[in-house]
Parts: C-alpha cells; sequence; structure tokens
C-alpha cells in the first residue's frame, strides 16, 4: 500500500453498511481508493459487489427500502451532502448491458452536456469527437454519428456508453460488469480502452472475472458475502493471498 | 486556456436556480392532473345524489324501490317503480350472456389451447375490429337485421323486441369476454400444462382439467365485467328493443331498460327541474350502483387469482 | 379377464382423442361465430347503405327527404369535437400516467387514484353523460354546445388513454433510467429526455384507439344534448352541434326504411373513419415496438 499514500484519494470509505430491507448487503466496509489507478472489484455473484459501485454515485438510492450507514467520502466531500446530480457528472458509469438510448450516436454521446445546460452546436460536435476519439470509437463511426445507436454491435454499443460517460469530462469512472454481455474480441477492445482511460481517470470496475481483474487492475478488492475480505495489490494478492478465503476463490475453489 | 466542459457545466449548475424550481413543481402539476380522475367520480357522484335527493322530494324512495310500474309519462297519476327497467335491463342481460358467455369462452379456450399462432394471429385482429364496432352501427344491425331474421323462426315478433337487442349486446361483448378470458388461461404457466401434456392429457383434458381450474377467477371476472357492460349498454337497446316498461321476462315484448328510458327522456322535451327531469339521475344512480359493483367485484375477484403464480 | 394392469386401454384413448377432436371442433365453431356475424353485418351495412353514399351524402346537410340527406353537419361535428377532445385527454391521461408510473409513492392514495380509473373505465357512458349535462351544459354554463360535448367525452376516454400511457412507460427498460440518472439527469429531465420519447408511439397508438372509440360514442353526447337536426356550419366551440353517431341513430330511429338506409351509408362512413384510425394505430405499433 506503500505507493497509494503517495498519490491523493478520489474515494474514502468507512463503516458503510447497507440494507436492501431486512437483508444486509454490506458489511462494515472501510477502504480507500486512490485517484488515477484501476481498481477491481472481484468476488462470488451476490457478494455485493455491484450494490458497492452502486453506492459510490449513489445509484443505490433508486432501489426502494435500501438503508445505508457509515461514510464515503469523495474527494473529502461527504457523498450524501452533495448534489447528486453533480456528483453523477464528475463520477461517471458503464453498465453491464449496453444501454444507449434509442437515438442518434451523436445525440447519445451529447446527451450529458446537453442536459447539463450545453447547448452551442460547436461545443457539442467537439465534445462529441473528443469523446468518441476517447472511447475509440471515433473512426469507426464518425461517417454516421446521425444514425440510431441501436444499430451498432454490442461491443460498440458498451464504447458508445463509455463515450457518453466521458463527454462530461468525469474524474472517476464505474463500470459494472461492462464486458459480461460481449463477445470474446469486443472484450479486449473495451480491456484495450481501459488500458488507454486509466491514465486520465480513476476506474473503479466490477467483475465476475478473474483474468480480466488480474489484466487490467493496479489493484483488487475481494468480496465475499457483503465484506472486504481483501484488498491489495492486484498482483500481490494473486500472487500471495493473505487470507485462505481469497486463496480458495481466487484459485477457483467456489464461486 | 480553453474552459473545460467540467467548469461550464459547474458554472451552468450555478446559475440554474428555475431548474430546482421545475424539478418541484412538476410532481405537483402531475399530481394535480392525477386527482382530477378522483375529482371526476366525486362529480359523477355529486351530480347524480344530488338531482336523485330532489327526486326523492316528489316521489317516496319507497315507491321507487317496491313500485312494479313505470308510467312517468302519465298526466295525472304517473308512476315511479323502478321494478319494470330493472327487469328490462335483466332481459337484455341475461340473452347476452347466454350468447357471449359459451362463444366468448369456445373463442378464449380456442385461441389460448387450441389456435396455431398463425390463425392467432389472424383471429384475434378480427375480434378487435369487432370490439370496434360503434354501438350505434350494432343497433342498426340488431333493428334491420336481425329483427326480421328473428321473425322467420318467432311469428309475431314485433319490430321492437328485447330478443333481437340482447342477442346483439351479446356479440358485443364477447371480444371484451374472449380477450380477458385468454388473458387469464395465459397467466397458467406453460410448466403446468406440459406437466399434464407429459402425462399424456389431451388438448381437452388439460384445458377443461388445468387451464380452466387455474384462470378461474380471471374468467369469473371477465364475465362480470362483461355482464356490467350489458346493464349499462345503451344505443342497441335505444335503438332496438322499444320503449314499454315490461315487468318479467319478456324477451318476444318491447321493453325498456334503465339506459333507454334515460335517453328517451333526454331527447324528449321534459323541462328542467320538472319530476321526469329528475327521474332520469334516479336511473342513472341505479344503473351506476349497478356496475359499479360489479366493476369491483370484478376487480376484487382478478386482484385474488393474480395471487396465485 | 378384468383388464387391471397399468397398460391404458386403448378404446379409452380412442374415445378420449374423439373427445378433444369434437371439442376442439365447437370451440372452433366459436370462434367462428364472431367472423360470421363480423361479415353479416359489414355485408348487410354495405348493401343497404351503398345507394345512399354519393358525394352529395358527404357534402349536404340532414333533410326531411331521404334521398337529400347528408352527413355534412355531423362530419363537421365530430371534427370539433375531436379538436376538443384530443388535447384534452392526451394532456389529462398522459400527465396522470406520468404521475402515476413515475412520481406516485406506493401508498393508499396511489391505490385509490388506480382503483378509481379502473373503476371509472366501467361506468355506462350515459352517465357520464348525466354528468356533462349536470356540471359541463347546467353549472358551467357551456350550454348544449361542443365545449360541453368535448369535455365530456374528454373524461370519458380518460381512463383507456391513462391505462394505455401507463403500459407504455412502463416498457421502458430500467437500464434506460439507469443510463440517464448515471449521467446526472434529474427526474424531469428523464421524463422529458427518455420516457416521453420512448414512449410516445404506444401512446400515441392508445390514443388513436381511444379517441376512435369516441369518434363512434353516442350516448354521452346525446345526453349532453347533440342535436340530431343541425343545418348550420358550427362556427365556435359554444355552437351547438351533432355528431355522426348520433345522426346515424335519428336515422335509424325513423320508422321508413329508406331513412334506414341513409343510416347504413352514415355507418359505412363511419366505419371507413374508424378502419383507418386503427390501420394508423397498427402502423404506429408496428414500426416501433420491440426496440430494446
Amino acid at each position: 500500500m506503500n505507493n497509494s499514500e503517495n498519490k491523493s484519494l478520489v474515494y474514502s470509505i468507512k463503516d458503510l453498511n447497507l440494507w436492501y430491507g431486512d437483508t444486509k448487503a454490506l458489511k462494515n466496509i472501510s477502504i480507500d481508493i486512490p485517484e488515477k489507478e484501476v481498481i477491481a472489484i472481484i468476488g462470488p455473484s451476490g457478494c455485493g459487489k455491484s450494490t458497492f459501485i452502486k453506492t459510490l454515485n449513489r445509484m443505490v438510492e433508486l432501489v426502494p427500502s435500501v438503508k445505508t450507514e457509515g461514510s464515503i467520502h469523495y474527494k473529502k466531500l461527504d457523498i450524501k451532502k452533495a448534489k447528486v446530480e453533480s456528483l453523477r457528472t464528475e463520477v461517471g458509469m458503464v453498465f453491464q448491458k449496453p444501454n444507449p438510448f434509442p437515438k442518434s450516436i451523436y445525440d447519445n454521446i451529447a446527451y450529458g452536456p446537453r442536459i447539463h445546460g450545453i447547448k452551442d452546436k460547436k461545443t457539442l460536435d467537439e465534445v462529441v469527437e473528443r469523446s468518441l476519439r476517447g472511447a475509440a470509437l471515433w473512426e469507426e463511426v464518425k461517417d454516421r454519428l446521425d444514425e440510431n445507436a441501436f444499430g451498432l454491435s454490442g461491443g460498440q454499443q458498451q464504447r458508445v456508453c463509455i463515450a457518453r460517460a466521458l463527454a462530461v469530462e468525469p474524474d472517476v469512472i464505474l463500470m459494472d460488469e461492462p464486458t459480461s454481455a460481449l463477445d470474446p474480441l469486443s472484450t479486449a477492445k473495451i480491456e484495450d480502452l481501459i488500458h488507454e482511460l486509466r491514465k486520465n481517470y480513476s476506474i473503479i470496475i466490477v467483475t465476475h472475472n478473474m483474468q480480466q481483474a488480474a489484466r487490467i487492475s493496479d489493484k483488487t478488492a475481494f468480496f465475499l458475502n457483503g465484506e472486504v475480505i481483501e484488498f491489495d495489490a492486484t498482483e500481490r494478492m494473486y500472487s500471495n493471498p493473505k487470507d485462505k478465503r481469497t486463496d480458495d476463490y481466487i484459485s477457483g475453489k467456489f464461486g | 486556456m480553453k474552459i473545460t466542459i467540467r467548469e461550464r457545466i459547474k458554472k451552468n449548475k450555478a446559475k440554474q436556480s428555475y431548474q430546482n424550481t421545475i424539478e418541484k413543481a412538476m410532481p405537483l402539476l402531475f399530481f394535480l392532473m392525477a386527482s382530477l380522475s378522483i375529482l371526476v367520480t366525486l362529480g359523477i357522484i355529486y351530480t347524480l345524489l344530488r338531482e336523485t335527493i330532489m327526486f326523492f322530494t316528489h316521489i317516496s324512495l319507497f315507491d321507487f324501490i317496491t313500485g312494479t310500474e313505470w308510467y312517468p309519462f302519465f298526466e295525472n297519476n304517473p308512476s315511479y317503480g323502478i321494478w319494470p327497467l330493472l327487469s328490462g335491463t335483466f332481459t337484455i342481460a341475461i340473452i347476452a350472456m347466454l350468447v357471449a358467455v359459451p362463444i366468448g369462452l369456445a373463442s378464449a379456450i380456442y385461441l389460448s389451447e387450441y389456435a396455431s399462432d398463425r390463425s392467432r394471429r389472424i383471429l384475434k385482429p378480427i375480434l378487435e375490429v369487432l370490439a370496434g364496432v360503434p354501438t350505434v352501427v350494432y343497433g342498426l344491425f340488431a333493428l334491420t337485421f336481425v329483427t326480421p331474421l328473428m321473425q322467420t323462426f318467432v311469428t309475431d315478433l314485433p319490430i321492437f323486441n328485447a330478443l333481437s337487442p340482447g342477442i346483439v349486446v351479446g356479440i358485443m361483448i364477447i371480444p371484451q369476454i374472449t380477450s380477458l378470458s385468454q388473458e387469464a388461461m395465459n397467466a397458467v404457466p406453460q410448466s403446468v400444462r406440459d406437466g399434464a401434456y407429459a402425462l399424456g392429457a389431451t388438448r381437452l383434458e388439460v384445458a377443461l382439467k388445468i387451464v380452466i381450474p387455474g384462470s378461474f377467477s380471471g374468467i369469473v371476472s371477465s364475465l362480470v365485467l362483461g355482464l356490467s357492460r350489458a346493464i349499462g349498454e345503451t344505443m342497441i337497446v335505444s335503438t332496438a328493443a322499444g320503449s314499454t316498461p315490461n315487468l318479467g321476462f319478456t324477451p318476444t315484448e318491447s321493453i325498456q331498460t334503465m339506459t333507454s328510458y334515460i335517453v328517451q327522456v333526454s331527447m324528449g322535451d321534459a323541462t328542467f327541474g320538472s319530476t321526469i327531469y329528475y327521474s332520469i339521475y334516479a336511473v342513472g344512480m341505479t344503473l351506476f350502483l349497478f356496475t359499479l359493483i360489479m366493476n369491483i367485484l370484478a376487480n376484487h375477484i382478478s386482484r385474488k387469482y393474480r395471487e396465485v403464480y | 379377464m378384468k383388464n387391471n394392469s397399468v397398460t391404458p386401454d386403448e378404446k379409452q384413448i380412442d374415445r378420449r382423442i374423439i373427445k378433444n377432436k369434437l371439442a376442439k371442433g365447437v370451440f372452433f365453431l366459436g370462434t367462428l361465430f364472431g367472423i360470421i356475424v363480423l361479415a353479416a353485418l359489414l355485408i348487410r351495412i354495405f348493401t343497404q347503405g351503398i345507394a345512399y353514399l354519393d358525394f352529395g351524402f358527404l357534402s349536404n346537410f340532414a333533410s326531411r327527404r331521404p334521398e337529400d340527406a347528408g352527413i355534412r353537419a355531423a362530419i363537421l361535428g365530430t371534427i370539433w369535437i375531436m379538436s376538443i377532445t384530443i388535447p384534452v385527454s392526451l394532456i389529462l391521461g398522459v400527465s396522470t400516467s406520468i404521475y402515476l408510473e413515475e412520481y406516485a409513492p406506493r401508498n393508499k392514495f396511489t391505490r385509490f387514484i388506480e382503483l378509481n380509473l379502473a373503476n371509472l373505465a366501467g361506468v355506462p357512458s350515459v352517465v357520464f353523460g348525466l354528468l356533462g349535462l349536470t356540471v359541463f351544459v347546467r353549472l358551467l354554463e357551456m350550454g348544449r354546445s361542443i365545449l360541453a360535448g368535448g369535455f365530456t367525452m374528454s373524461l370519458l376516454i380518460l381512463p383507456v388513454i391513462v391505462v394505455a400511457s401507463k403500459e407504455a412507460i412502463r416498457a421502458i427498460p430500467q437500464e434506460q433510467y439507469d443510463a440517464a440518472y448515471a449521467m446526472g439527469a434529474t427526474k424531469w429531465q428523464i421524463i422529458r429526455t427518455v420516457v416521453l420519447p420512448a414512449a410516445t408511439p404506444g401512446i400515441l397508438t392508445g390514443a388513436i384507439l381511444s379517441l376512435s372509440r369516441g369518434v363512434g360514442e353516442t350516448a354521452s353526447l346525446l345526453m349532453i344534448g347533440a342535436m340530431t337536426f343541425i343545418a348550420y356550419t358550427p362556427a365556435s366551440v359554444l355552437d351547438g352541434f351533432t355528431v355522426l353517431p348520433i345522426q346515424i341513430f335519428s336515422w335509424a330511429s325513423r320508422p321508413q326504411a329508406e331513412f334506414q338506409a341513409v343510416a347504413a351509408a352514415g355507418s359505412i362512413v363511419l366505419l371507413v373513419i374508424l378502419i383507418v384510425m386503427n390501420t394508423l394505430a397498427i402502423i404506429i405499433r408496428n414500426n416501433y415496438s420491440k426496440r430494446y
């Protein structure tokens, strides 16, 4: 954890507990997330990893009957006190299933800037190009920006979603199993992209795929039954896990 | 240096206080619109109730609900006993249900259990068209086609009678009964059917022993809704059933229903404030209560069955 | 020897198969009945009315002589009524469905609104007519006008539009909401930029279908006091009016067979209008459905 002390933190989470109704989904989570790194969150399904990243941009609050305790600080700001719309412009999110809007590629990318009051065509043109380039999609779609995004392949749709998130220039990108609905080739493209993006963004990615976590992340958190069992540099964790349960999971004994 | 999108967004956020106002105002606006439907219901109840009470200052409630004679147009000694109108209404409803229940259910079973996807795609739109025919056209059809047709079977059948509009009302509610029953039957999971087929059951056995019991409350609910529509149907009976308040089940005679009485008065020149004028509200109130009870009943029954699967 | 083994009795199976085939025939005949009636109705109305259906029928006012009678006032009245009903019922209906699907808390009052709408859908139209007569014609002093008729009609089809709009909104997948929320959109922005664009085809289909019900609606407007004999063109929403189905009803109630044939001619026009509207609704539904 030495190198993280040099870097400033994007998230500092203390004693986070979360319930869906009477079911406790997250238990006493306390971790610090450094900036400009790729953090992978792994664990068997139902371990709370998706729930966890949804607490980071408060998307989890959309679920009725959810209750949280503890604190999450985003760059020293308590996110409970932040305006949720502002938090989400700084913390973008990409979902499991590609979910572009049934609009043109251009309108998909311009969606964020537009709802935040940026209307002039010139700026929007620039943003669309820059975001699509950022998502490594510009060359593929530059001649058909006004076509419906639903006409693209699954992998391209997912990159539209990444470009859409980039358009408002966030600091953090949350990714909830972004490749689980994609074929291996598209998956490889997204992984390359994540590698590029880590230069400028902090990325927190949930994945059920341990090889993927090993390939792309700097640090990995292992979740089990709503608890963080281990959080360490990815290499160290894979080669020398401290906890028996991490070892069992990584070596495929369960999950 | 060029300002970034981020900074511009922040600047926009700072000055867009009207956005907060919109965020708060819209739900309120929509809530008011949604509450309007309650206001409409209250309006219906209030207008009916107020004028009905006026009616009962002229005619006693007791005479109204026990009277067996409905002669509002008698100058000297008018009588306002609701029973002839009720019996006319239910004569129509009974004939309609005799037509609609077997045919509606047979169609529902056929469409849900026997028909191939292709024939279902052809048959369902035809039923939808049948449901879309305006009642006034059905009325014309009853008067100028079904009545002459019936006259070949029933000698001495008068032009205005309960039989042919009753049949046509039944035809009108077939699509509703079919589609609601079929919906209920579709809610029976395929796995339950497959279980029976695996034991060698025929389609008929699956339909009668698995599907119908499994969707029974949905089917009953569709029948109650159909009955409620038959009771409230106005134009078919106004066109073809005549206007003779007749007590008893008299399908081959001219009758009058609650709805056709209301139409008859409103087409005439009943003076505002006269007993006849107020009587349409008393009759309307009776009609409203009957249909309301049936709708609540149908809702209740179908809600119960939804919990099964 | 008695057949006590578990081997099924062949004869018994044959009987069950025959029974099943017979039943299938019976059920099919039941389904066929609707088609036969529809065919009979269409053929009957068509052959009865076609002789009176010409250009004069569309352009003439009602008349005492069947051969001069026309539906000009009725067509114009229907258009006038719809020009009030369409905006009023759409604004009320879509707003109500947005409230119920997007904003309403899961409480007793919301359930009450929904139950109330369901029951309102089952209220006979003649009762809506009584409401319109009392509230719009008398209490609000609109008289027997287009305005009173349009408002009454709007309330009558409101429940149907609400149900259709709610279904259209409910068909939007949660992922679409997630995408917009994650971009920092507010609730109203999501409704404006995601929900309404996606739900519009569904809402439109439902609206056209319920409006086509309104075009054929007779009883409630009869109660409002739509007149059956109008020989002028309405100039404002406060003028009296007649509509196509009322005109048909008044001709159908005449004893002369000629007028019944005129009523059939009017019915043909009405049915054509409804078929056009329904076709439009189906086209919209087919072109825009299954996008997710």
